[in-house]
């Protein structure tokens, strides 16, 4: 890693949320995408940052459903027994 | 006040005028996200039922204070939240989740892995073991950065809603989110190297 750019990793490391969210203007992202051209440990950081993000993505951990049975004691809880529907299956 | 929300369409007014069937439809509606959430920061089922029954009760208490001004999951969730930390801060009285950067400033959050595995194949990262190390590794964030990033990048709220959620500041969020990430990254990436390297060796 030459010197020169050494400081730039650091700023990058700043800037990486916002990059692989398509958050940052135009004109950083240029400069980021000329550091990784010529930085081989940033541009692995940023790959393996943007596939992590998009395993969390692909991955479902967001789908698991309420159990049956907690749904019912919430509703008990709530009183709202009389309103519990039966859920489509 | 005629708006209804737009993921599930409950009706505000029918809520707040103290409409039991719709308030059925609210927990209906929102009472799985409410559930991993707990879940996921407390790391066992009846914590997470506790959360769960407590946020709605919550709630149902507190609808005539609801101001609109975000949408009801992301009010849902800032209940959740406190409601969560307050299990954890219980339980872990030592651990620091509060709004200060200080304690964690001095800690390194600098990639020190730089394999890249993002080519691996789909199968392999998808598989079931490939699961569970990302599982494990959300687990093993501390609990001021799994909160950030189960909201952001997980439940994918705004950033601005994960703000509102936690109560922290937007560049508070932003700054958990990049350390959450990175500390994920570095996790998978040791794990993935490893797996490199073992491929290698058996040739
Ligand atoms: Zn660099």
């Amino acid at each position: 890693m030459a010197e020169s750019t050494h400081s730039n990793c650091k700023s990058l490391l700043g800037s990486l949320s916002d990059y692989v969210d398509g958050d940052l203007s135009e004109e950083l992202c240029r400069e980021i995408e000329k550091h990784i051209a010529e930085c081989e440990d940033c541009r692995i950081v940023v790959n393996t940052t943007r596939k992590t993000i998009d395993l969390v993505h692909v991955s479902n951990l967001s789908q698991t459903d309420l159990p049956e049975e907690v749904r019912d004691r919430l509703f008990k809880r709530l009183n709202l027994a009389a309103y519990l529907k039966p859920l489509p299956k | 006040m005629t708006e209804t929300t737009n993921q599930a369409d409950i009706s505000l007014d029918a809520l707040c005028a103290g409409d039991r069937a719709e308030f059925a439809r609210l927990v209906d509606a929102y009472s799985a996200p409410i559930y991993r959430l707990g879940l996921r920061m407390l790391g066992n089922e009846q914590d997470a039922e506790d959360v769960l029954q407590n946020t709605f009760l919550s709630a149902l208490t507190h609808l005539v204070n609801f101001e609109g001004r975000s949408s009801v999951l992301t009010w849902l969730y800032r209940i959740a939240v406190n409601e969560a930390l307050m299990v954890i801060r219980r339980a872990k009285p030592e651990v620091n989740i509060d709004d200060t950067e200080a304690a964690d400033e001095n800690e390194d959050f600098s990639p020190s892995q730089f394999v890249d595995w993002g080519a691996l194949p789909e199968d392999l990262l998808l598989s079931v073991e490939g699961k569970q190390a990302l599982d494990r590794a959300i687990q093993n964030l501390p609990e001021n950065l799994r909160m950030v990033f189960l909201l952001r990048d997980i439940q994918e709220l705004s950033i601005k809603d994960t703000a509102e959620a936690t109560g922290l500041t937007e560049s508070n969020v932003k700054v958990r989110l990049l350390r959450a990430r990175l500390s994920l990254r570095e996790q998978l990436s040791a794990y993935y190297g490893e797996r490199i390297n073992q491929e290698k060796k058996n040739g």
